[in-house]
């Protein structure tokens, strides 16, 4: 039995009482003395030659401290900005990045791309400098459409073709006898819509530079200081690490976008020393959707061969992936790695084959965004396993089942280069099928046709390899960087504890869901655990937060560091028992010597630790501090069923969500009410992306979806309210038994929507974003497709 | 230019630009930063505050125009010690993640729940919060939390 705040617990957040009473304390929050104010002047144009820059007005405004250019970056050779991550061709060649400093130097290559930057006494001067930066561009023809982009004119000199790479996975000679073979092959093609990530707090750093010391402190909006430290350091040159330290605070949400390392974030720290003097930026939302990288944007084309009996036997995909116009810190890596990795899904399909085009575009850098790679594969799996029953008239739920990898079938190896761990998928399915009546739908849809309505359901079986990862596979597979954890358990002198992990929290709730683990194995009150986060000063090397990755490996690392502390704790009891250190039991906060009454409690023995009276001084060091590094043996492999039910006015286009259920397996869970949040989220923006977000470019490279009032985000009344529930098959290979939900609602939901979209019309496809207008104009050529019976139909 | 204004029950004299924003007031030249800026289009909703009764957005109203007004923000309605039911009720139904719109959706929800004579249902809830932005939630347990301080208020 869980206690009020242990594992298990709906724990009341920590967090809360600073956000909800204005005490947070954020990047824009924070202010420098003397502090100086950064304005970037930004590309107007998606490609052209930089003949020159004038920067001579724009120095003489008022106010204005400093106006500098790439030239000057680059004679303090201040380097480009790494892709961390290398993927090689089929032909074996490493994939082409082209030269990305932070501030352009000779081109620009998409709409607001910064190739200046001015410093002013205030905002508004700076605004006025860079209002008068003058710059001679000779604009070139942009390269906006991915599908063409690699027979168009060629954006970077070292890149032929447009192409950052050709990769392959799978057995394609076994793939194509799979499909020789076939009984039915169900074609689809898919355009995974360009979304722009938006997380509410816009980026912004605050630079500082100490000339005594040499040292320089950047405070910015990161996921993971340790790495923008690192590349900082290490590839872009502003100082060594040991002098260079990111401290993160408060962070408005990230989703992805805040993991990259940037050219503002570069600007502001490195200008901090030339100036000698705070520098300080905040992006304007219009900044934000310029230049924060954007996520998905694929084309693809997808087989799935069955057999008679609806058992897949081959999947063949196709995509090219837009990178937009340079190669950002992830970028490669997603969709290769994290997403032909994928397209087994849920199921035994034994021959897979993954081709990706990853190309070059004038366009803002794509990325990792919520999910990263995993929302498509879904997406690609479950409209190809949709469209396969909807042509063999397979009941959708029935044609999952025969073809799910079995609780007897784990480990379970796929062909695209994962082990699953375990899972249990029949038992999510069957959940989400009961919370959403599936016998009752039949009667649901006659019910909305009698009212001139079109009622549809669709299913998402999902999986994703999250908790990222093991070190070693990442690196042979051309990862840059280690992914392990750091996790340090530092006890009080009077007992209370102070955890410092270095997963950063920018809403996923660390300070609760960790507090609650110590104090859970500890026995140390929960409101006596105190987690800090998100400095490097603070913490050692570690990799920061995202692939839904904190808890497993980061709170993997915390047990790790809370066993050494039991261990050394019940030597010291041991000590001061006057007992053997084999006979010491340690639970619920006390050392017990096995089968006696003698014990003492956790406090006392840290407080011996520090006050060393009664203690082995001899064998074993004073102090009760612990760290602990976690590289994860494996993946997690969170999976799940998202099953949505919509009706669609045919007259107006306009689909609304009637219920979404989410059945989601994500191992053990420590706080189910924070799970269930991340749920919802998830869920708001795979929603978001089916029926309302776009990331739209003009012909001349343009965004045209620039502003709230052109992108449309999920508000509070495009959405239900949503049904989540979870099975459990507790991961094999961490400590916590956990695997991970961050990204699932936006991985599962996509898919779930879309198929019911298409479902409700009876066509073969929608493309994304389900507008009134594209619905409508899909609505006219209704039935046209054959729907897949339902159970209860 | 001079103005006067009474912020969370205190009079205040702030000299500012005359193209400052009221959201600039509090902020820069008061402080207080629990009043966020999200979008600086009047599109998000984090720089909701009270002014005169009403809730509005900071980010577009000029410092002049607040000048003699009654304003609040997310520090004039609570404090950790003794929170307002909308606080409470966000808290116990975990209705914030990032807490980065939490301040501005707060200030908007007191002004819905005060102005909907306690007959608000989900429908009007989702509604009338349209004008703020959360990408953390998916707006369900904002939703909840909304009813729920409804209900004790």
């Amino acid at each position: 039995m869980a206690s009020e705040t242990g594992i298990g617990a709906s724990v009341k957040r920590k967090e809360d009482a600073r956000f909800i009473t204005g005490a947070g304390n954020y990047t824009d929050d924070i202010n420098a003395a003397g502090q100086t104010y950064m304005v970037f002047v930004r590309s107007p144009y998606a490609r052209a030659k930089i003949n020159g820059i004038d920067t001579a007005d724009a120095a003489a405004t008022d106010g204005v401290v400093a106006v500098f250019t790439g030239a000057d970056l680059a004679a303090d050779e201040i380097g480009d900005l790494p892709c961390g991550w290398m993927v090689k061709s089929k032909d074996g060649s490493d994939m082409v990045a082209p030269p990305h400093p932070p501030i352009a130097t000779h081109a620009v290559n998409y709409v607001g791309e910064p190739y200046a930057v001015v410093i002013g006494e205030t905002l508004e001067a700076a605004r006025n400098g860079a209002e008068a930066v003058d710059a001679d561009f000779e604009e070139l023809p942009a390269v906006v459409d991915l599908s063409t982009a690699a027979s168009a004119d060629q954006i970077h000199e070292s890149v032929p073709n447009n192409q950052a790479y050709d990769w392959e996975l799978g057995d394609k000679a076994a793939t194509d006898a799979a499909f020789d073979s076939a009984h039915h092959v169900a074609t689809v093609d898919i355009v995974n819509n360009r979304l722009i990530p938006n997380a509410i707090e816009p980026r912004a750093a605050l630079g500082e530079y100490d000339a005594a010391a040499g040292t320089y402190t950047l405070h910015t909006t990161s996921q993971n200081p340790h790495l923008e430290r690192l590349v900082l350091a290490a590839f872009v040159n502003v100082a060594p690490e040991a002098r260079l330290r990111v401290i993160s605070p408060d962070v408005g949400g990230g989703f992805g976008s805040k993991i990259f390392v940037y050219a503002e974030e570069t600007a502001v720290i490195w200008a901090a020393g030339k100036v000698r003097r705070p520098v300080k930026w905040r992006a304007e939302r219009s900044e934000s959707f310029l230049a924060d990288c954007h996520g998905r944007d694929h084309v693809t084309t997808a087989q799935l061969a069955l057999g008679e009996d609806g058992r897949f036997l081959g999947l063949r995909v196709k995509t090219k992936a837009n990178m937009g116009a340079y190669l950002s810190t992830f970028a490669s890596s997603v969709p290769t790695y994290l997403y032909g990795t994928l397209m087994a899904g849920q199921y035994t399909t034994p021959a897979i084959y993954v081709e990706v085009q990853s190309l070059y575009t004038n366009t803002a850098p794509v990325d990792a965004y919520r999910g990263a790679g995993r929302p498509e594969a879904t997406y690609v799996v479950e409209r190809c396993v949709e469209t396969a029953a909807r042509e063999m008239g397979i009941d959708p739920a029935e044609i999952r089942r025969r073809n799910f990898i079995q609780p007897g079938d784990f480990p379970y190896d796929t062909p695209v280069a994962l082990t699953y761990d375990t899972g249990d998928y029949e038992a999510s399915l069957d959940k989400a099928l009961e919370h959403i009546d599936y016998g009752g739908f039949g009667a649901r849809r006659a019910a909305s046709e009698s009212a001139g309505k079109k009622r549809g359901i669709g299913f998402s079986c999902y999986i994703e390899a999250c908790g990222l990862a093991p070190s070693q596979v990442a690196i042979s597979l051309g990862a840059g960087v280690g992914l392990f954890e750091v996790g340090e358990v530092r006890v009080d002198v009077t007992g209370s504890v102070t955890v410092v992990t270095g997963s950063h929290s920018h809403g996923q709730s660390h300070e609760t869901t960790f507090a609650q683990i110590i104090s859970d194995k500890l026995g140390v009150p929960f409101e006596n655990v105190t987690v800090l986060h998100g400095d490097t000063g603070r913490s050692d090397y570690a990799l920061g937060t995202y692939g839904s990755r904190s808890l497993a490996v980061g709170g993997s690392a915390i047990i790790k560091a809370t066993d050494k502390i039991i261990a050394k704790g019940k030597k010291i009891a041991a000590h001061m028992l006057e007992a053997e250190e084999d006979q010491m039991e340690f639970a619920d906060g006390t050392f017990t010597v096995a089968d006696s009454n003698q014990s003492i409690t956790f406090g006392e023995v840290a407080f011996s630790a520090y006050v060393p009276q009664n203690f082995p001084l001899e064998d074993l060091e004073p102090g009760l501090s612990e760290k602990a590094f976690y590289d994860p043996p494996n993946f997690t492999y969170p999976a799940g069923a998202h099953i949505c039910e919509v009706e669609v006015d045919p007259d107006t286009g306009v689909v609304d969500i009637v219920d979404f259920v989410a059945v989601d397996d994500f191992g053990h869970v420590v706080n189910p009410m924070i799970v269930e949040g991340q749920v919802h989220g998830g869920l708001a923006q795979g929603i978001g992306q089916a029926l309302l977000e776009h990331g739209v470019y003009d012909d001349a490279g343009q965004l045209v979806s620039g502003s709230y009032m052109d992108y449309t985000m999920p508000r509070a009344d495009d959405l239900p309210s949503f049904t989540v529930d979870t099975t459990v098959t507790p991961c094999t290979h961490n400590p916590l038994g956990v695997k991970g939900c961050g990204e699932a609602g936006a991985i599962g939901s996509t898919a779930a929507v879309m198929n019911a979209v298409t479902d409700a019309l009876g066509v073969a496809s929608v493309s994304m974003p389900a507008t009134p207008e594209t619905v409508w104009r899909a609505a006219s050529a209704c039935g046209e497709a054959p729907k897949a019976p339902k159970e209860g139909e | 230019m001079e103005i006067t204004l009474t912020v969370n029950g205190a009079a205040k004299t702030v000299d500012v630009a005359d193209n400052a924003l009221l959201v600039d007031v509090l902020r820069e030249s008061l402080g207080l930063t629990g009043t966020h800026v999200g979008c600086d289009t009047s599109q998000c909703g984090a720089c909701v505050v009270h002014m005169n009764g009403d809730a509005v957005k900071s980010c577009t109203v000029l410092a002049g125009q607040a000048n003699g007004a009654d304003v609040t923000t997310i520090e004039g309605i609570g404090n950790p010690d003794d929170l307002h039911p909308m606080q409470e009720a966000f808290r116990d139904n975990h209705a914030l993640q990032c807490g980065f719109c939490t301040p501005g959706m707060i200030m908007s929800a007191i002004d819905l729940v005060q102005k909907g004579g306690g007959a608000l249902d989900e429908a009007a809830v989702r509604d009338g919060l349209e004008g703020n932005l959360c990408r953390c939630t998916g707006y369900h347990n904002i939703v909840k939390a909304v009813l729920a301080a409804q209900s004790s208020t």
